[in-house]
């Protein structure tokens, strides 16, 4: 094949993929906005998006907290700064880390289950079963995950922010002689609320992400067992991927 | 037996096609039903039995060719048009397609509840009556479908399809992977359900056994056409050689299979 032609074939590709996506999230978008709603769908993945992804968060989080006071108390040191470590550990968890560590174990945890489930869903002719049944998988099944994604993480990441500023001041309390009290003080009298809620605002695009990464790449899975995992690993690949790049653009804009 | 009828058909497919990667599956079907009548489309596997199904159903759109149900052409409807010709319709699929989260009785008052909106109640009621219609007793109810034989399996996909009345049936090799014995108590249940509720059936099988039984006519499908269609009792008597390579099982003759 001519090069000129590989470069239009692949751009064509890339094009036509991205424009499924668009085609996919805006079906999802409305069946997620507009009646009717099945309430009890969302409960559940409220339930397996938010509730059993804490333990998960959690960990990450305060492991997080914890390594990065080491850190930045070891930089900090070079220049006698050592003192600003809890101003520095709670900016960094909850403008960066927080939202992007529990989108990313999000995009393992949760990205994979709903790629697998409903992959698995096509592969067994349940979503044809519920068209046959008058019920629409956009809203059946497409529409609560999203919702369940967009209100999810961002409380996710407001308890990982709390436990990963936590796991910065045990590390400080226990092992580097800061006084606990003035750690708390110092950090709540830092902190503006812009950096927390700038955060809760990038983890909502990320839940969106995450959620329908997962739903994309398990409704249009095809060929039975292989194309599930094919599908799943798609899922969480590109939820990832695509977590890091909307963090950038989105973090230059909420600055 | 009904009579045969002169009314419009039920269903009709007229000069469908559809193409896969460059391999034609369907070569301009046609094919009508006429209303509470059972149509049994055989054939050798590859031959666009399930494909034809699906478009049947409107799962999947035909390349060209119309689809009519009760003379709506079914391939020109939005998709709120079609799920409302969807709540005419019960289907029952080859490997039952089971929600798996939900248990037996949620999946067959499935409809019920999620698109007619009927209380869980009342719902659960008549999805336990419908169970017990296709011999399944009260108890199997709470259980979830990973819990139960393939042949239960098939009797609750039934107990789905039929539990909301629908006014046409499709089944999907409905006794294919069964045992001989389970076969035939699908196959009863399939001919009395079909006649209580004064419905049109379609059915696919590669299943000569179903096909006689649940049938008052058959067609045969081949290379992506309907190239013999008549009375399921005279099937023996067709001249036509592929239909009998077919229900003979022979290897040889004009049919060559992959």
């Amino acid at each position: 094949m001519n090069p000129v032609r590989a470069i239009g074939a692949s751009s064509f590709d890339l094009l036509q993929s991205a424009g499924r996506l668009a085609v996919f999230a805006a079906r999802g978008v409305m069946a997620a906005a507009m009646p009717p709603f099945f309430g009890r769908q969302l409960v559940r993945q409220l339930y397996a998006i938010g509730y059993f992804s804490l333990p998960v968060v959690g960990l990450t989080a305060v492991f997080t907290g914890a390594a990065l006071a080491l850190n930045i108390y070891t930089g900090g040191a070079r220049f006698n700064a050592e003192q600003i470590m809890p101003q520095i550990v709670a900016l960094g968890i909850t403008r960066e880390l927080g939202p992007v560590l529990a989108a990313l174990m999000l995009a393992g945890r949760v990205s994979a289950a709903i790629a697998a489930e409903i992959g698995a869903m096509r592969a067994t002719e349940q979503i044809d079963a519920l068209q046959t049944l008058s019920t629409d998988p956009y809203r059946y099944l497409i529409g609560p995950r999203l919702t369940a994604g967009v209100l999810t993480l961002p409380l996710l990441t407001l308890t990982g922010d709390i436990i990963g500023i936590a796991g910065g001041w045990l590390v400080a309390v226990a092992t580097l002689k800061f006084n606990g009290t003035i750690y708390i003080a110092n950090t709540w009298n830092f902190l503006q609320p812009w950096d927390v809620i700038s955060g809760l605002i990038k983890s909502a695009m990320f839940g969106f992400i995450v959620a329908l990464m997962g739903c994309y790449h398990g409704f249009n899975s095809s060929g039975g067992a292989r194309g599930v995992g094919r599908s799943t690993t798609n899922a969480v690949v590109s939820a990832a991927v695509l977590v890091f790049a909307t963090d950038y653009i989105m973090t230059s804009l909420l600055r | 037996m009904s009579p045969v009828s002169t009314a419009a058909p039920k269903l009709e497919m007229r000069g469908v096609t559809k193409t896969f990667e460059g391999r034609r599956v369907l070569d301009g079907v046609d094919i009508a039903i006429q209303p509470g009548r059972s149509l049994v489309i055989i054939g050798a596997s590859g031959q666009g039995k399930s494909v034809t199904l699906k478009i049947a159903v409107g799962l999947m759109r035909p390349d060209a060719g119309q689809v009519f149900m009760d003379g709506d052409d079914m391939t020109e409807l939005t998709t709120a048009e079609r799920s409302r010709l969807h709540g005419k319709l019960g289907m029952l699929f080859q490997g039952s397609a089971l929600f798996d989260s939900l248990t037996v009785w949620q999946n067959v008052a499935f409809r019920l509840i999620n698109a007619d909106k009927i209380p869980r109640k009342e719902a659960r009621a008549r999805a336990i009556d419908a169970l017990q219609r296709v011999g399944l007793p009260r108890d199997v109810a709470d259980r979830y479908p990973a819990e139960i034989s393939g042949g239960m399996q098939k009797r609750v996909g039934l107990a789905r399809a039929v539990a909301a009345h629908p006014e046409i049936l499709f089944f999907d090799e409905p006794t294919t992977g069964l045992d001989p014995i389970t076969s035939d108590v699908i196959n009863d249940l399939i001919i009395e359900e079909v006649r209580r509720l004064g419905c049109t059936a379609v059915s696919i099988t590669d299943v000569m056994a179903s096909a006689r039984k649940i049938g008052d006519e058959i067609a045969m499908l081949l290379g992506g056409k309907i190239v013999w269609r008549g009375p399921a009792k005279s099937i023996d008597e067709a001249d036509n050689a592929y239909v009998q390579q077919f229900i003979n099982g022979r290897a040889h003759g004009p049919i060559t299979c992959v």
